[in-house]
């Protein structure tokens, strides 16, 4: 039964199924309980938007004039509190004459920070740089050398706090996460319990508890005479906050890891460090970079609650601006928003970042 | 010729998007009883055309017929048409978190409205059938490939079904638990039942198909009896084809 | 052949692995207890020389501050012990009404993404970037802020239907006088019967096949019991009614604005983490298993409770418990707004006793037992619900 075969050339669809007509029969108007919701939706941000466009940009004052503000009151926004105060927001007490030295010092940490991030940079020299850049960030911020007149580190505050303590007690969590890491899945049992119970004991408890503790207990703990400077107690409290998060995102890393590997590196003769070094962590950490990202995000937001323990970073700085002027007061609301704004930029640029890399990485598993 | 087709396409056309056209004017019959098996290289529209059987996919031109229902968006069409087709998936799709004899029991219960005892009764015979019912009681990730692939054909039993469909039912095992799915595959062929396979195994093919259909490009390229088809192919990309399978 | 023992095995050689194994556990134990002795003595020189006191009896003295709202009889002559406990309770208030509600909301979210609607799949998005990706301070201090310049004052409250209303005073709803314990007794026995109901419906499926609906009698069962426990009671009708005086609402039940603030705080936040759990969790479940479920027959809503459901809900419960901890412990920042949490109550104590460090003990105790308690919990559920493989 064998006829003679003619091809069939191909065709277009007869019904038209890309292109934007298409498309908002299918996603707006599909049923009618969704075209119902689209013309609710539709209704309701005709609704808002207006009015908030005018409160946020048409009627608004961006001057920094104080009256204007006030006669503006619940019609337009003040921007003019953040043309006044921004770089009290921004810097917090630092000295007002000094403020280059902090605005150098942060677009140097944020320099380094955006250099590390592009894998052409991934090189073992970006250790060496980055001790430099932060031996820069403390001689510029601190002062008291090359004719800088030093700055006491309660002084330091807003945004170049904020990232500081972000990228310091990261820097310095990774080491003791790995470590505990490791300890936490070794086989001698007075190892994994110290590690355990130093992670459980830190997850189960608010940040807020641990930074009180390194505030209030950390200066007790000291020999006496010896005083620890109130940054410093700060750091040390969020490091080991993080480390204890971080290990354990680590250590699943570790657990995904196939025993082969281990196995393999077993018969090669290579040593328990050797094997972590060279074999088993390059591999589980580059597994875990997504949720560790995750977790470097969640770590800058936290820094803003320093705020508790008389840190002004952005928050605290605002409050501080706002809270010792009376004409400026009344708009606590808009000063919010700019910070909120500051927060936002910065963290949705860090999970846009950590989706690209978890894209790149997938991209390198692929056939 | 098609007195009692059991499936008839007529003309039908499947695109994916506004270009690419998957399936391309399929006139198709098949017969009560009949078993067809469907081969091609991958792309060529052969699950697609299986799919459409069972309106997994949506054709959208042409007319599809299954045991007298005709195929379109009609829900309860739909729902008559899945009662009597029973599909065996590349991925076994078995429910991970029920029992062998939980999976099996589960459409004649919820769908079929047939009592518990019945329902497991009618299970275990479709289990001995496939000869796995000791592990009644597993789940199915404690079971190998080739097991997991037997209860999945046992659960498309359940419901009795006039038409099976075999969705490339062997690619994901291991060659040495091929066999035993085949086996499984050639008893139910003796046994009456209406088949349509698509499958790269030309062994069981030979063993067991009416008819072989050959597809590439989203079309009907050739269609023939086993012994024709592999023996003397009319087509040059029929020809080309078999030399890549059969070739080493 | 005679069944002989194992060789002994040669004990303690330097090189074996188990000799080094515990020459290593024993040096780190010397040197964690050496540290631990080391900070301790230094606290207990640092404490004599400053003259704090230590010890646990100052939870017996008196408080001398008041607490803005409590749940429980508290006035200023009652001991510190029960200014912290007033704490843990409002704690406990917050964290519980803010789970129940937070899951409502980050469940909706998280299943809208699915939606057919692209406008809701899109303002579900931009609802979990928005508010995932600002700091949980800051958006506990916008709500108190929003509530205390946009609420009116107390004096020209908002009212709704004359029975809520809504100031910088706070939010005020009427509330039966009594009654209430009787009315939820009875629906707690009307929720052991709608138990009772459900197994008897599935046996009868199971038996015959018949699958008939199971949520309107076991409903009807609670209400009725929960309207016979309101017979029992006598029939009360009277309600605290809040009405609206001269400078204040009276009567009702208040929610203070630094309630509310923490709360709404809280929800919106943790809601957009719980979106995204129940996002990934339904996505978990593969394309396979709904074609499968639809090849043999099931409808779509019988593919939701049978296939889909269970799957994912064994993906989502874990993180979705991690969030509820999550939740319990920003409760933590309540201090910021004035809230008199566990930890509020506890800074105020060790700014008056002294006592730093008994109160952050006390503080993370509280913290520790939710959170262990929790992962207990966890875990077992964990392993009763793992999918059983090979």
């Amino acid at each position: 039964m064998a006829d003679t075969f003619i091809p069939i050339a191909s065709r277009p669809s007869p019904v038209k199924v890309t292109g934007v007509a298409p498309w908002m029969r299918h996603n707006l108007f599909a049923n009618w309980r969704s075209s119902l919701t689209t013309l609710f939706v539709i209704g309701l941000v005709l609704y808002v938007l207006p009015g908030f466009a005018n409160w946020a940009v048409f009627n608004a004052v961006v001057r920094a004039d104080a009256d204007a503000c006030q006669a503006a009151r619940g019609v337009g926004a003040c921007w003019g509190v953040v043309t006044e105060k921004y770089r009290l927001i921004l810097f917090g007490r630092y000295p007002f004459e000094q403020h280059w030295r902090p605005l150098l010092a942060t677009s140097i940490m944020v320099g380094g920070l955006v250099l590390s991030c592009v894998r052409y940079f991934w090189k073992p020299w970006l250790v060496t740089m980055w001790v430099g850049v932060l031996a820069v960030f403390f001689t510029l911020m601190g002062g008291g050398i090359f004719g800088l007149e030093p700055v006491r580190t309660d002084l330091w505050g807003g945004l170049p706090l904020t990232i500081m303590l972000a990228t310091l007690s990261i820097f310095l969590a990774f080491p003791i996460a790995i470590l505990v890491a490791l300890g936490r899945r070794s086989h001698l049992p007075a190892i994994r319990s110290v590690c355990i119970v130093y992670i459980e004991l830190i997850r189960g408890v608010p940040l807020i508890s641990v930074l009180f503790m390194a505030s209030f207990m950390f200066p007790l703990f000291m020999p006496q005479g010896m005083t620890i400077d109130v940054l410093v107690r700060v750091v040390v409290g969020i490091t080991l906050f993080a480390a204890a998060y971080m290990a354990e995102i680590i250590r699943g890393g570790l657990q995904a890891l196939p025993k082969g590997q281990l196995e393999a590196a077993d018969t090669l003769g290579l040593s328990y460090w050797q094997t972590q070094r060279k074999i088993v962590l390059p591999q589980a950490l580059a597994m875990t970079v997504p949720t560790m990202m995750g977790n470097f995000i969640s770590i800058f937001k936290d820094t803003s609650l320093v705020f508790i323990v008389s840190l002004y970073e952005l928050v605290g700085a605002m409050s501080l601006a706002l809270n010792s002027d009376v004409n400026w007061r009344p708009f606590k609301i808009e000063a919010y928003l700019f910070i909120t704004l500051v927060y936002f930029i910065f963290c949705i640029s860090m999970s846009r970042y950590s989706l690209w890399v978890e894209k790149q990485l997938s991209a390198s598993k692929a056939r | 010729m098609s007195e009692e087709s059991i499936i008839k396409f007529d003309q039908v056309n499947k695109w994916y998007g506004n270009d690419f056209h998957v399936l391309r004017d399929i006139n198709l019959d098949v017969a009560k009883g009949e078993r067809i098996v469907v081969c091609g290289p991958s792309g060529s529209g052969k699950s697609t055309l299986i799919r459409c059987i069972n309106r997994l996919e949506e054709h959208q031109q042409g007319r599809l017929t299954v045991d007298g229902v005709e195929i379109t968006d009609d829900v309860k069409a739909i729902d008559k048409v899945r009662k009597n087709v029973g599909m065996v998936f590349q991925q076994f799709n078995l429910f991970p978190h029920l029992t062998v004899l939980e999976n099996l029991t589960l459409s004649p219960m919820w769908v079929g409205k047939m009592a518990k005892k019945e329902a497991e009764e009618r299970a275990m015979q479709q289990l001995e059938r496939v000869r796995i019912a000791e592990q009644a009681a597993k789940f199915p990730l404690q079971l190998s490939g080739g097991q997991q692939q037997r209860v999945a054909i046992a659960r498309a039993l359940c419901l009795t079904p006039k038409i099976m469909l075999f969705d490339e039912p062997t690619s994901a095992l291991d060659p040495e638990m091929v066999k035993e799915v085949l086996d499984v595959m050639l008893e139910l062929a003796n046994q009456g039942i209406t088949m349509i396979c698509v499958t790269h195994e030309m062994g069981f093919a030979k063993a067991v198909a009416d008819r072989v259909i050959f597809m590439d490009q989203g079309q009907i390229v050739e269609e023939n009896t086993p012994e024709a088809f592999f023996n003397n192919p009319q087509n040059e990309r029929s020809k080309d084809f078999l030399s890549k399978i059969l070739g080493h | 052949m005679k069944h002989q023992p194992p060789p002994q095995k040669r004990a303690w050689s330097l090189n074996s692995r188990a000799t080094r194994g515990v020459i290593f556990q024993v040096l780190t134990l010397a040197l964690v207890v050496a540290g631990i002795w080391f900070l301790w003595h230094n606290m207990q020189e640092n404490m004599r020389i400053r003259g704090i006191e230590s010890g646990w009896n100052f939870l017996g003295s008196t408080a001398g501050f008041d607490i803005g709202e409590t749940m429980v009889e508290y006035d200023p002559s009652e001991s510190y012990g029960k200014a912290i406990w007033v704490g843990v309770l409002n704690t406990l208030k917050v964290a519980v009404v803010g789970i129940v509600l937070t899951t409502l909301l980050g469940v909706l979210i998280g299943v809208g993404r699915f939606s057919r609607n692209a406008l809701v799949r899109g303002l579900c998005y931009g609802y979990v970037e928005l508010f995932r990706n600002v700091p949980i301070l800051l958006q506990l201090l916008m709500w108190y802020l929003i509530f205390i310049e946009v609420l009116p004052p107390s004096n020209e409250a908002w009212n709704m239907a004359g029975l809520f209303f809504l100031s910088k005073g706070g939010l005020s709803f009427p509330f039966p006088t009594d009654g209430v314990g009787q009315v939820l007794a009875g629906a707690a026995i009307g929720l052991v019967g709608a138990w009772f109901w459900r197994d008897r419906k599935q046996k009868h499926f199971e038996l015959t096949g018949q699958n008939s609906n199971r949520i309107w009698g076991p409903a009807a069962l609670i209400l009725i019991f929960a309207v016979v426990g309101w017979a029992v009671a006598g029939m009360p009708t009277t309600w605290d009614v809040p009405k609206q005086l001269v400078f204040m609402v009276d009567g009702g039940v208040a929610a203070t604005p630094e309630f509310m603030a923490v709360l709404v705080g809280l929800v919106i936040y943790t809601a957009a983490f719980i979106a995204e759990v129940v996002r990934s969790g339904i996505q978990s479940v593969s394309a396979g298993q709904v074609e499968a479920a639809l090849a043999l027959g099931l409808n779509q809503k019988q593919n939701m409770k049978l296939v889909v459901l269970p799957q994912a809900l064994r993906v989502i419960i874990p993180p979705m418990t991690n969030q509820y901890l999550n939740l319990t412990k920003n409760s933590s920042l309540a201090v910021a707004v004035g809230y008199p949490d566990v930890v509020s109550i506890a800074n105020t104590t060790i700014n008056q006793s002294g006592r730093a460090v008994e109160c952050i003990a006390i503080i993370m105790l509280v913290y520790l037992a939710t959170s262990l308690s929790t992962s207990a919990f966890m875990n077992w559920y964990n392993q009763r619900m793992a999918i059983k493989e090979r």
